[in-house]
Order: structure tokens, then C-alpha cells, then sequence
């Protein structure tokens, strides 16, 4: 993975919860540019642990001045975003991979609709900022439960496609209304929680959409599960993954050498073969397909755990 | 008549799945000949199809019988012309007053399916929104590789280019966004060496 040492040139809090990070070249250099939707994966060095978190780039896709991401604080997470407000000050040296878009506009659409609930906001920053400068037709639609919450209000242009829904304010997103009447071509993104997500596949469905112009990202940390152990067919060793540990953390830890990009389930670069599998992998991945799954002949180390015997993998 | 089968080829070479009912969502339906036995077995299939669906139809040869059977199957609006250039205006206006969401239904001739469906892929009809089912002749829509010119109902590889007049080998290669096969030059090593012309088969 190739990554970058870059110096935190500022640090500033959008929110009591979200707080924005701009990172430059030590010594000024131009950063490679992206396309909106991109993410960087950011090293966080906490004590043993190296932490790494992936997060969609804010800033001007154009700009190579800098990168800027926004970070919100998940208490109950298991420490990146914690780290980030708590320790990363101006003039810190982080490492970050170079961006990698795994979200990206499909340009073939006639109209782009955008659909951000929370902090799922973020790839949409940069997205809009894209759009505006090719002068492609979208709109957006900002889902949040409060003007004091809502972080991309600090980051939106004030322009006539994006719209803004506070809930507390009654104004809740109208799903059915935003996909009906769509010209033909237009292509839907959702950044969001689950529950956001699904929602719009099922009105998607209703209203006749084919689920190919339906596209979402879903940032996941690992989620946590029971500690459990895995056999390396390789090398014969069992290692054991903690519970607040995902098993590519735990591979790593151990001196596996292992292809990775999003770390969220999403990219399928860390995808390993099952050996052989007596329990249930509990998959949380968006990369396998149903087969995969329920054959169990494949896992996702980055955000998927196993419950039962034992587990052997091709590592 | 049966939808046509035809034999596997590379990979570009369309497959037509046939047409299902996706219930009453907005449709867009367009039948030539003995495609509009296919829109009346789908109309069998799920009578709901036809609540918000406009019909183009293309009679090309058959019978009266045919277009009153689709009429009274209670299309939402009804077309009729002589051909797809003298549909094609009110074709490509529905299109661009469509929405997504909305099913287009194709049924009829590789010429007629593959101009239909360019012409909806340009005007951002989604692939998937799109049925189709092959009935009626195996004739070929080509274009010439070298002229681009378009000859219609090719029956015969190789044939000779309607524009150019080179000898033309029939290729499985499809455009979709062209909607039509190429042809490529079969004598240009050996001018006037033209294999003895073969049928086509599907």
C-alpha cells in the first residue's frame, strides 16, 4: 500500500462531535489528485496498537495543496476516531495512503442523486464540488438530526441542488418523492447507515429502479465479536483474535503479510480462501457474493469473525 | 411462432432472455411482426402490464387480426406505423419524457431490437430496464467497418456492402451502442477471392 508521511496543517472542530483535518506535504510538494468519493486509509500509532481507519476525502478533489478529512468522534468505537480528536495536533507527522475510490460518480449518468444521511456526508463533499465544475446535472439530499450536527453544513456550497433535512425541524427524507419522476439515466449514491441504505434499495425496487444505478458506500469499523482462533495453513499457526480485534488486525500483528485497502469490507483486496470451517463465519462484508457466503469457503479478515471449531485459512 | 433460439458465440454477440412482466410500471412497448405474438403471450402472462404501457406497433406483414388482438389488450396509448424510421421520432420523444423507473419491452427482428435499444441507451433507459425478445427473421443489421455505412436485412455471409460495395465477411461482433454487426473486408489480401456466400444461421 503506498502511503505518504504528511504534516497535520490544521485541526478544527466542526461540530461537539465532528472535527475536520487538513493534512499537507512536509515540504509543500503537490499531493496526487483524486475523484470524488476517494478515501485515504490514515496510520494511527497508539501505543502497541498501529490503528488504521480509511476516511472519504473533503477537500477540492483538484486541489493538491492538501487533503482534508472530517472525523467524527464514535465513543463506544474502538479507538481510531477517539485517537484522532483526542491526540492529533497541528504539526503532528501521520502516515496516509495515497486515495483510493471505491465510490465514484458513474459518469455514463444523464443526473446524479445524492443521498447523505449523517456523516455519510463526507464523499458527497468532494462529489459536489466535481459535479459543480463539469456542470452535470444532481442534486443532493442531506439527511441529519440537527443543524448542530450536521458538520456538512460547514463543508456544502450555498447552491440550489443540495438539500438539506433536519429531522428535530420535521423535515425528514421523503425517499419515494426524491426517486419518482427521475429522468431516465440518472444515477442514485447513498452514504449513510445501514438503515439508510436499505431504505433506498427498497424504494429503488418499488418504483422499478434496476439496482445497477443504485450505488452506496457504507464506512464499517470491524465489528466487534467473542475472541476467536484461526489456524494459518501456510505456516501451521494458530493465532487468536481479540474481541475488539478484527482478524486482519490480528494477521498483521502476527507478521502475515496481507494485500489491504478499504479495511471496510468493500474492496475485496484482503479476501482469503477457507481451508476448512467448522463453526459459522459471520460475514460483514459487502464483496462476496451469496454463494461465497453460504458455502463458507471464503472470509473477509477485515470486518468478518468466525463463531465455533475451528477455522483454517489459506494465509 | 417461438422466440428464437440461437447458438452460444462470443461474448458480445447479444442474447435475447425473452420478455417478463415487471407488473404495472410505467412501459414503453415496441413490436414488429411476429413480435407482437410476444407482447400478447406477455399481456397473457400479467394483464397489469398493459395499465401504464404505450405500444408502438409495427404490423410488417401481419394481419389486421393482430393489431386488433393488441389493441384490445388496453395499452394506456397506441401507435401504429409503417416501419421503425417512421416510428422513431414518437419512439424517441417518449423516451426523453420517460422516467426512471419506467420498462421498455422490445419484440421483434435483431434490426428492429438492436435500433430500438440504441436509441433507449441513448436516451439513458438503463440496460437492465430492458426486455427483449427475438421473433421473426434472422436477418442481419451490418455495418461496414470500413464505410460505416449501414446495409439491412443481410441474409448471406459474406455479402456485399450496400454504400462501399466491398465484399463483406458476417462477424458475431455486435455494437449496441450502433446496433448492428460488423462486417469486415474478406478479400482485401486476395481482391476478387470471395468465398462462395453461405446463409446465415442463427
Amino acid at each position: 500500500m503506498t502511503s505518504l508521511m504528511l504534516r497535520v496543517a490544521a485541526a478544527e472542530s466542526l461540530t461537539p462531535l465532528v472535527k475536520r483535518f487538513r493534512f499537507e506535504h512536509p515540504q509543500g510538494a503537490a499531493l496526487p489528485l483524486f475523484s470524488g468519493g476517494a478515501h485515504v486509509v490514515v496510520e494511527m500509532p497508539d501505543g502497541e496498537v498501529l490503528r488504521r481507519n480509511a476516511y472519504s476525502l473533503i477537500s477540492d478533489p483538484q486541489d493538491g495543496s492538501g487533503y482534508e478529512i472530517a472525523v467524527r468522534r464514535e465513543d463506544g468505537g474502538r479507538g481510531g476516531s477517539r485517537f484522532m480528536h483526542g491526540r492529533v495536533q497541528p504539526g503532528d507527522q501521520l502516515r496516509i495512503s495515497l486515495p483510493l475510490n471505491l465510490f465514484a460518480l458513474d459518469l455514463r449518468a444523464r443526473k446524479h442523486v445524492l443521498i447523505a444521511g449523517g456523516i455519510g456526508i463526507t464523499p458527497f463533499v468532494a462529489q459536489v464540488r466535481q459535479l459543480l465544475r463539469m456542470q452535470l446535472p444532481f442534486e443532493l439530499h442531506y439527511a441529519a438530526r440537527s443543524r448542530a450536527e450536521a458538520a456538512g453544513l460547514k463543508l456544502l456550497p450555498d447552491v440550489p441542488q443540495i438539500h438539506v433535512h433536519i429531522s428535530d425541524e420535521g423535515d425528514h427524507l421523503d425517499l419515494g418523492g426524491i426517486l419518482s419522476g427521475q429522468p431516465l439515466g440518472t444515477h442514485v449514491y447513498t452514504c449513510g447507515p445501514e438503515g439508510l441504505i436499505t431504505a433506498v434499495a427498497e424504494a429503488g425496487a418499488r418504483l422499478g429502479w434496476p439496482k445497477t444505478v443504485l450505488h452506496s458506500e457504507v464506512f464499517q469499523a470491524p465489528p466487534p465479536g467473542r475472541p476467536f482462533a484461526v489456524v494459518l495453513a501456510r505456516s501451521g499457526r494458530t493465532i487468536e483474535v481479540g474481541a475488539h480485534q478484527s482478524l486482519l488486525e490480528a494477521l498483521e500483528a502476527a507478521g502475515v503479510e496481507i494485500d489491504w485497502s478499504c479495511r471496510g469490507g468493500a474492496c475485496g483486496r484482503c479476501e482469503t480462501q477457507v481451508l476448512s470451517c467448522h463453526g459459522r463465519i459471520e460475514h460483514h462484508d459487502h464483496w462476496l457474493s451469496e454463494d461465497d457466503r453460504s458455502s463458507q469457503s471464503r472470509i473477509m479478515p477485515c470486518v468478518s469473525r468466525f463463531r465455533g471449531e475451528t477455522l483454517i485459512i489459506d494465509r | 411462432m417461438r422466440a428464437t433460439e440461437f447458438s452460444s458465440s462470443i461474448p458480445s454477440r447479444p442474447v435475447y432472455a425473452g420478455l417478463r412482466p415487471h407488473g404495472a410500471l410505467p412501459a414503453l412497448m415496441l413490436a414488429e411482426g411476429a413480435g407482437g405474438e410476444a407482447l400478447a403471450e406477455l399481456a397473457g402472462a400479467d394483464p397489469s402490464v398493459m395499465r401504464r404501457a404505450h405500444l408502438f406497433w409495427i404490423p410488417a406483414g401481419a394481419g389486421p387480426g393482430l393489431a386488433a388482438r393488441l389493441r384490445a389488450l388496453g395499452p394506456a396509448g397506441y401507435v401504429e406505423g409503417p416501419d421503425y424510421a417512421a416510428l422513431r421520432p414518437r419512439f424517441v420523444r417518449a423516451l426523453a419524457d420517460a422516467h426512471m423507473g419506467t420498462r421498455l419491452y422490445l419484440a421483434g427482428d435483431e434490426g428492429l431490437i438492436g435500433q430500438a435499444m440504441a436509441d433507449a441507451l441513448a436516451a439513458g433507459m438503463p440496460l437492465e430496464a430492458i426486455d427483449a425478445e427475438h421473433r421473426g427473421g434472422i436477418a442481419r443489421r451490418m455495418q461496414c467497418v470500413h464505410c460505416k455505412g449501414i446495409t439491412e436485412n443481410v441474409t448471406t455471409d459474406p455479402f456485399t456492402c450496400a454504400h462501399c460495395g466491398l465484399n463483406l465477411f458476417v462477424r458475431d461482433h455486435y455494437s449496441r451502442r450502433i446496433g448492428a454487426f460488423q462486417g469486415v473486408c474478406v478479400d482485401a489480401e486476395t481482391p476478387g477471392q470471395v468465398p462462395e456466400p453461405q446463409e446465415i444461421k442463427p
